[in-house]
């Protein structure tokens, strides 16, 4: 990862504002989606659908709730359920027969109006009301979905998704699906590249920084917070549409629990508040981490002779995610993306400090 | 719907809900002294339940000696939480301790049920199981018991406030600044009152323990917390204890007035509805001070 800043010679102003100004990381940034294109061909299948996908799909919701919690900074502690609307509205609709294009974007307009509802409640309030509300929220949408038995789908309470395509594209085996997550991803991650080089992502800077401040310099507080709510929700309904369709496959109300608000919490936590790359440190880290660990247990009571407990090695995501939550929070509130743009700035200073601010 | 039922549903409720009281009791304390929200209140009263249950089943210690010991372990536990880190938090944005605590709510949701194993575990301290007859009443006596305590343990935190200890917390409580400049330490009142927030915890989680068994599901009672404390208004004590028999008849109505047309699960849910409703009509609760911000 060398920082080669020396010899950039901006002649327009256009060049400046370029969202990769630096050489090499346009050539990182290409270099890195060229491999994610080429995943499915270079790993191994369990990789491919049991890390990536995933990685992809939890990614695109974590960089959703961080438009939220880390442009506009408005705490929302139920985006599971935010996530649940969009997949079952979706699911719904898929299997009366709607194209799941439409689908897609009819469940993420469900989750955003759903979503803009509770969030448009709690306007009134900040910090903690807002907390307890979206809470709140997170335990009365739960209910809904698991006892009207017109939505979780009868007595087993699972929804089966339908064979669907995507463009005409049938969703089957993995490189379709994969492609498709990758592609959502994407396409959230270049919105959310841009978003703060709008005067929608400024205005949510300034209403993060102090709301009253920004009212007194003509933002509309209560129709931006409106806004984030809505493109928040949007963006978490579409994805957890992209769940259900690609990962999930049958979606049952228990998988949209306040686990999921948590752990898309310590997500953006761990990986950084307000940060693009941060979403994507953060989500491999609260989603392998546990898994890397129980592994590493296990090879080590091989080695050594230990016989773990079983409910230790099944209470051991959650211990990680805490210790995870509290050790960022405590040391480097600002995440991995921080410590990995420390890092890069040190690169900068020494040996590479011929370049040019 | 005949009255005897209702009657008695409301009078189990009474209890219940005292009893939910007592952990949002430590919410209170916490949010009145130092303004913060503490998300890991039901967690603190679950590892409570835990320290009592280790005491006494795997020390061995007789349960009239490790009821107070837990206590005093809880005390400490609620110290060291707020020095090592809330404490760092000071000056931060409000989501930064609003996460925080939460962070300690899931490691402690996994670190105890994963150390201690995640069945149920027996808590016996003596209240007596049978059912209690008064007049037609069928009523709950484990929880009459258990309620009566919380009552008490409530207005004794009542009256602690009119003690000297308990004028300086009203003074933190009041304006940080202002009772720093005559000489009062604002820290360690806000460790005060986190080390009793713990022990007020732990109180319930003993109590719940006994009647429910000790697991991680003690740790629900978060919610139910929660919506007592918005209720109530988030800073008043005797708000608690008014909103903790409202949410407690509340619950138990709907449990036997709505479960039966829905379908069962109706008590979850009537925390999170008077969160949304006390919000929506009357965001400072029912005796919460309102506060002005001034630019």
């Amino acid at each position: 990862m060398f920082y080669r800043r020396a010899g950039i010679r901006h002649t327009r102003y256009q060049d400046e504002r370029q969202l990769f100004p630096l050489g090499f990381d346009r050539g990182l940034i290409i270099a890195v989606i060229l491999v994610l294109l080429a995943a499915p061909f270079l790993f191994d299948r369990l990789y491919v659908s049991g890390y990536l996908l995933p990685w992809l799909i939890w990614t695109s919701a974590a960089l959703g709730l961080n438009l939220l919690m880390g442009w506009s900074g408005q705490i929302h502690l139920g985006y599971g359920a935010v996530m649940g609307i969009g997949a079952y509205g979706s699911v719904h609709l898929v299997r009366l027969g709607v194209p799941l294009e439409i689908a897609m974007i009819a469940g993420g307009l469900l989750s955003a109006t759903i979503g803009t509802m509770f969030g448009g409640a709690a306007l009134r309030m900040k910090g903690i009301y807002l907390a307890m509300a979206t809470l709140a929220m997170q335990y009365v949408v739960d209910f809904v979905i698991s006892h009207s038995s017109v939505i979780s789908g009868g007595s087993l309470a699972t929804l089966q998704v339908p064979p669907v395509r995507f463009l005409g594209i049938p969703l089957q085996g993995d490189l379709p699906t994969y492609y498709l997550a990758f592609g959502v991803c994407f396409v959230i991650t270049l919105f959310m590249l841009n978003v703060r080089r709008t005067s929608f992502g400024r205005a949510l800077a300034a209403l993060r920084e102090k709301d009253y401040a920004a009212q007194i310099l003509g933002i509309s507080t209560f129709r931006y917070k409106l806004l984030a709510f809505w493109v928040s929700s949007f963006i978490g309904g579409v994805v957890g549409s992209l769940l259900a369709v690609t990962y999930l496959r049958a979606i049952s109300p228990d998988q949209f629990h306040i686990e999921l608000s948590i752990q898309i919490l310590a997500m953006i936590i761990v990986g950084g508040l307000g940060s693009v790359l941060g979403p994507f440190f953060g989500t491999a880290l609260i989603l392998f981490a546990p898994i890397v660990l129980n592994n590493l247990l296990g090879a080590a009571a091989g080695t050594f002779g230990l016989s773990l407990p079983i409910d230790l090695r099944a209470h051991l995501p959650l211990m990680a995610y805490g210790a995870l939550v509290i050790g960022f929070l405590l040391y480097e509130p600002l995440g991995l993306a921080k410590i990995y743009a420390n890092f890069r700035n040190y690169l900068l200073v020494w040996p590479f400090r011929h370049a040019q601010r | 719907m005949d009255w005897i039922l209702l009657a008695e549903l409301s009078t189990n409720g009474v209890f219940v809900g005292l009893m939910y009281a007592l952990v949002s009791l430590g919410i209170v304390l916490i949010y009145k002294t130092s303004g913060t929200a503490n998300l890991a209140q039901g967690a603190i009263a679950m590892t409570g339940g835990y320290v009592t249950w280790a005491l006494a089943t795997l020390v061995g210690v007789p349960i009239w000696l490790a009821i107070p010991a837990a206590l005093v372990i809880m005390f400490g536990f609620g110290l060291l939480m707020e020095r090592i880190a809330l404490r760092r938090m000071i000056g931060q944005p409000v989501i930064m301790t609003i996460m925080l605590t939460l962070g300690v709510e899931i490691m402690l949701r996994g670190l105890l049920p994963g150390v201690f194993g995640a069945a149920v575990k027996r808590l016996d301290i003596g209240l007596p199981q049978q059912p209690l007859f008064v007049g037609e009443l069928l009523l709950n006596r484990s929880t009459l018991i258990g309620g009566s305590i919380s009552l008490l343990l409530i207005l004794l935190s009542l009256f602690f406030f009119n003690s000297r200890f308990g004028v300086v917390m009203r003074a933190v409580a009041d304006d940080q600044t202002a009772s720093w400049s005559v000489g009062i330490r604002v820290e360690r009142a806000i460790a005060v009152a986190w080390g009793l927030a713990a022990v007020s915890a732990t109180a319930a989680g003993v109590l719940w323990g006994s009647t429910q068994g000790v697991d991680w599901s003690l740790s629900l009672l978060l919610i139910k917390a929660l919506a007592i404390a918005i209720l109530g208004g988030l800073d008043s004590i005797p708000g608690v204890l008014v909103a903790g028999v409202i949410v407690g008849v509340a619950e138990s109505l709907a449990t036997g007035v709505l479960d039966p047309l829905v379908g069962g699960g109706s008590r979850d849910v009537v925390a999170a509805v008077i969160i949304l409703v006390t919000l929506l009509l009357k965001p400072h609760g029912l005796f919460g001070r309102h506060h002005i911000e001034r630019v």
